[in-house]
């Protein structure tokens, strides 16, 4: 979330579009429902009529996977009625930038951009820069005119996406649209403001990052980033999701979002380097341009003092990636399908069920020789190889049962989608010989150091130099008592020499050697401070000798009335509760909107120590800096943009600068209503076939199960997955507690009254749901929340399944399997999370 | 303390069946084996482990497909009991200081006669042929704490508190009439209507089986001269309902 879950409640419009925040993120609800006493407007968009659509003032359906028609129709409706916010846009925007006259778009080049190459599937994209003055620095327009800046590109690209247009792709009726881009364009007046709540119903299609991009333009447009009520806030589907991603759970990034190094950065230079983002706009505070501090003091969180100048701070040690190499989910269990792994640990998850294409995944875990499951509970992952279809006497791999400990029987931080770190305290001890993660992790460790030491292998010196000074030591040097404080405290960083700032003269003490650092602001390139991820420095911190777990804090004032409660645990970045907050003001630093103001320049304000005057009130501001009107000291808003403005025109991104409407992989369409060439998301990665014609895996360099089939008799109806309240991820803690299965007994699909009566399927009778890929049974629900959609004037016929269940519990089978054995193998062009949003299936009357 | 009751505002109400679950999880009621039926609506009815549930209603919509409705189901706690008018077991059924109706399995007959006399059909039978209804958590508001229904509700769609505040919150949120607030002198369960209470599937005027009143009124004091327990319950029935219908209380799960 750019802001937080209290923060909805300030907003005059909420678009839940993406999400279903009634039934996945209950609680949510709450300050939806705060802000709807006050007078907001919620409208809900989404494929079928949710219980969050059953709270809406304004519903409206579309076609899974088309939410960049819907939205860019948005665009081109606030443009022509003039609803952006003007001042916002000419000055916190890229707006005003001018684009390489050589740029094209995909009006004019028959679906793609620019620089297309088609036989890699990527874009050069050269075109797509800033024209640069002679000083280096964009040029700019702010009058907006320039036919080059973005704001006329912007306005020439979306000119394609009329009402008309977008409801003959979408399905949603043309007045539904004009009436939600009225409501939603209000919110560009400077007195009001509105929010975007998304989850998985955005990021899970191969356009996926474009979904939120085209979000995130529309903000920009009408002025609404950087606002109390405003934003766009991803609801993160687990209590810890956000702190996961923080951390570095993801293959291509390093805790605190440092890119993960590839093997051709040879040294840690180098690595700085390449991820250092440039300007030559002395404006722009470019956070970025801090990258070199924090990887070095990562590394020596990592190495501690196993790390040093010498060694280049054990660089060497960190794992790389190949050139193009590409480990997300997809890929891993691609590769495991094809022996290209030994073992596998399926860590606090359950992928036989939670994977897209979940019958490879099972396939592609009876390849392993080994695998260790981690859960509080036996799952379908761990208990594969007894599973449907499975021949068990053919399976040769050992599976390890490991029992982990839930989230109340361990201390813990989790961090909440608003970014709010918590600190829990333990409610019960581990039930039986279950063990707290850090725990396993900390047994593991020691004994696979000692197999090092013992009998030797290759590159030990990752493993065997880590730092790993977690509590009190046995006398075999292992740790015995594992204290996770001392994790928390690594990760906030300390001062590991006595730090000065070197900018005053005299230099100024920050930080003496060994107190836990400040806050990231200190952090040194030198190797004097560590920090296990930079944004969580301020976390666990020291304040006159006095150690204080910030995420511990439980204070209750709310000084701005705003519901940010600064004193209630600790949320990153420097316990800001609004990222972009300099954005909430003019360029005098006076709110935009007085009656929400995040934050204010106070020009009296004085400095306690220096004494110099002017200073900012409210929220923590992305930076001491004073506003932009302020010629010699005055800073542009978007510090995490080399920029320094919000992005508009995202040139950036493999799929290009602006989003633009391509259809799912599977799609009822023969071709894409916006043109004809490029049907599906021209630079996603195709597991097979990348010429077509997309028949025979097998021959066209991909397993049988990467199969798809797109706009085929077959599988005429478009599907999509979701989650309901009554259970939980694949159902692993729900399926297991009586009184949620007895709400939600088993699998079933929801199909409209429309096309049961086309399949003579009645309420309640047992069907059989088939993709290219699998088959499930359900239990039909007949309803009236999902309609026929009217798209190119023909009838598309839409159906919703949760994917809660699966074979091995209840132990009868009567919850069914998995929806994942349905959705396809494919994923989005920038991140690769599976299309599991929008594909094809049958129904048919068992 | 007045009397304390809950307010339930299906308009807040996201069907997401926290007070289900919370309900079960502190009462200790076990989870049935149950099967979709085509329906978000489970278990279809309140049964003796299932004090409270959520009904979710599908109307015609002139903006949507559907309009689409989330009412919580329970003892209404009348101020006017029908159940403890009829009931022939002293004890059995009685009213709590904060006005819930609770009830003693120990002392209960068996004799479903509170089945037949609530105009909201809840009251249910255990295995053990002993009455098991919503109490209103009355130990734990009997301690001050609010029931684990409302207490775990996200949104404020139900809610816990003395009935003359839970009125003026109810007005202050536009409500001019909340249903249940004279009827049989008052509900401990108040709801707070958009509509005609038809509209969510309750008795616009609910009210006693004019049977039970003349028990109560008439009968029940000559009845307890001579007889007692049972013996008086099937004098009692007959006298209300006719013969041979002991057998006719709701079947459950």
């Amino acid at each position: 979330m750019t802001n937080h879950w209290i923060d909805v409640r300030n907003a005059d419009v909420i678009l839940v579009m993406g999400g279903n925040p009634a039934e996945n993120h209950p609680i949510s609800m709450k300050w939806i429902a705060k802000a709807k006493e006050q007078g907001a407007k919620l409208i809900v968009v989404d494929p079928r009529f949710t219980r969050t659509a059953a709270k809406a003032d304004i519903y409206a359906p579309l076609r899974s996977g088309t939410d960049i028609a819907f939205l860019g129709g948005m665009i081109k409706y606030i443009i022509e009625n003039k609803l952006y916010f003007r001042e916002y846009v000419a000055n916190y925007t890229n707006a005003s930038f001018l684009v390489n006259p050589e740029f094209k778009g995909p009006g004019e080049l028959n679906g793609v951009f620019s620089g297309y190459d088609n036989k890699g599937r990527k874009y050069d994209k050269k075109t797509w820069a800033y024209q640069l003055d002679e000083n280096g620095l964009p040029k700019k327009d702010l009058s907006l005119k320039d036919p080059n800046c973005v704001f006329q590109l912007l306005k020439k690209h979306y000119s394609r996406y009329d009402i008309d247009k977008v409801s003959s792709i979408t399905g949603t009726p043309a007045e539904k649209l004009k009436e939600i881009y009225d409501v939603y364009g209000s919110t560009g007046k400077p007195d009001r403001v509105g929010t975007e709540l998304y989850a998985m119903g955005w990021t899970q299609h191969t356009v996926g990052t474009q979904n939120i991009r085209t979000m995130a333009i529309i903000q920009l447009l009408l002025g609404n980033m950087g606002m109390a009520g405003g934003g766009v806030n991803a609801l993160r589907g687990e209590s810890n999701v956000q702190g996961s991603t923080d951390h570095g759970i993801l293959f291509h990034i390093l805790p605190g979002y440092l890119p993960t190094p590839k093997a051709v950065w040879t040294d840690l230079k180098t690595y700085i380097e390449k991820n250092t983002p440039q300007t030559k706009d002395t404006r722009s505070v470019n956070w970025w341009s801090n990258r070199g501090k924090y990887i070095t003091s990562y590394l020596k969180a990592v190495y501690g003092n196993n790390a040093t100048k010498d060694n280049d701070f054990a660089y060497a040690w960190l794992p790389k990636l190949d050139e193009g190499m590409n480990c997300s989910w997809l890929v891993l269990f691609d590769q495991m399908l094809k022996d290209k792994f030994e073992g596998f640990f399926a860590w606090g998850q359950n992928p036989a069920c939670s994977g897209a294409n979940a019958g490879k995944v099972r396939k592609a875990l009876a390849r392993l020789k080994w695998m260790v499951n981690v859960n509080l509970f036996d799952n379908e992952t761990g208990s594969f190889w007894k599973g449907p279809g499975m021949k068990t006497e053919e399976i040769q791999t050992e599976v390890f049962q490991l029992p982990a400990a839930s989230s109340v029987e361990k201390e813990g931080s989790i961090t909440n989608s608003g970014r709010l770190a918590q600190w829990r305290t333990r409610a019960i001890a581990p039930v039986g010989e279950s063990m707290p993660d850090s725990e396993i992790m900390n047994e593991l460790y020691f004994r696979v150091r000692k197999l090092y030491k013992d009998k030797g292998g290759k590159f030990p010196a990752p493993v065997m130099n880590l730092d790993w000074n977690y509590g009190e030591k046995d006398a075999s040097g292992k740790v015995a008592k594992f204290d996770i404080h001392q994790v928390a405290k690594e990760i906030n960083g300390y001062y590991l020499e006595d730090v000065y700032d070197k900018k005053t003269d005299p230099p100024t003490l920050l930080g003496k050697k060994g107190d836990l650092c400040a806050s990231f602001v200190h952090l040194q390139a030198d190797g004097t401070t560590s920090s296990g991820n930079w944004l969580y420095s301020q976390s666990y911190t020291q304040k006159e000798g006095k150690i204080i777990n910030m995420m511990a804090r439980r204070g209750k004032d709310d000084p701005t009335g705003l519901g940010m409660y600064p004193g209630w645990a600790w949320c990153w970045p420097v316990n800001r509760h609004v990222l972009y907050n300099r954005a909430s003001v003019d360029l005098n630093g006076n709110p935009w909107n007085p009656q929400r103001a995040v934050i204010k320049w106070n020009a009296l304000k004085e400095d306690p120590k220096t004494k110099k005057l002017g200073g900012w009130e409210g929220d923590v501001p992305d930076g001491p800096a004073p506003p932009m009107a302020d010629e010699k000291t005055g800073k542009y808003p978007f510090i995490m943009r080399a920029e320094g403005v919000g992005l508009i025109y995202g040139p950036g991104l493999a799929d290009g600068p602006f989003p633009e409407h391509y259809e799912a992989l599977e799609c009822p369409l023969q071709e894409n209503p916006m043109q004809p060439q490029h049907r599906i998301n021209p630079t996603i990665k195709l597991f097979y076939g990348v010429e077509g014609p997309h028949q025979k895996p097998a021959a066209e360099g991909g397993s049988l199960e990467d199969i798809f089939a797109s706009c085929d008799i077959r599988f005429p109806f478009v599907a999509t997955t979701y989650r309901v309240s009554e259970h939980w991820q694949t159902g692993v803690l729900t399926r297991h507690l009586p009184w949620q299965l007895e709400m939600s007994p088993e699998q079933f699909v929801e199909l409209s009254e429309e096309l049961a009566e086309d399949l003579k399927i009645k309420n309640g009778d047992k069907v059989i749901v088939s993709s290219a890929r699998g088959r499930v049974r359900a239990v039909a629900m007949v309803t009236r929340r999902f309609k026929p959609f009217k798209v190119m004037d023909s009838t598309v016929h839409q159906v919703g399944l949760p994917w809660h269940f699966g074979w091995q519990f209840p132990e009868d089978g009567s919850a069914g399997d998995s929806a994942n054995l349905l959705t396809p193998t494919i994923g989005d062009a920038n991140t690769m999370i599976p299309e599991t949003k929008a594909f094809l299936v049958n129904i048919e009357k068992v | 303390m007045g009397r304390m009751s809950i307010l339930v505002s299906p308009e807040l109400c996201i069907g997401c069946r926290g007070c289900q679950t919370a309900c079960k999880e502190w009462n200790q009621l076990s989870g049935v084996k149950t099967e979709n039926r085509g329906s978000t609506e489970n278990p279809p009815d309140l049964t003796p482990n299932t004090f409270n549930k959520i009904r979710y209603v599908e109307l015609p919509s002139e903006t949507n497909m559907v309009r689409w409705l989330f009412v919580s189901q329970r003892c209404m706690h009348c101020g006017d009991a029908g159940c403890m008018k009829i009931c022939p077991a002293p004890g059995a059924l009685f009213r709590t200081d904060e006005g819930a109706v609770a009830f003693d399995k120990d002392k209960c007959v068996g004799c479903k006669l509170c089945v037949t006399s609530c105009p909201f059909n809840v009251p249910r039978y255990d295995e053990k042929n002993k009455i098991s209804k919503c109490h209103l958590c009355a130990e734990r508001i009997a301690n001050r704490l609010e029931p684990a229904c409302t207490k775990t509700c996200p949104t404020g769609a139900l809610r816990f508190g003395e009935r003359d505040a839970l009125l003026g919150l109810a007005q202050k949120a536009g409500y001019a009439k909340v249903y249940g607030q004279a009827d049989l002198e008052g509900l401990g369960a108040m709801y707070a209507f958009m509509d005609a209470p038809k509209i969510y599937g309750m008795n616009e005027n609910p009210a006693i089986p004019e049977s039970v009143v003349f028990w109560d009124n008439v009968l029940r004091p000559l009845a307890y001269l001579g007889l007692a327990g049972a013996v008086a319950a099937s004098l009692v029935h007959y006298v209300a309902f006719g013969p041979k219908k002991i057998e006719e209380g709701k079947k459950d799960e």
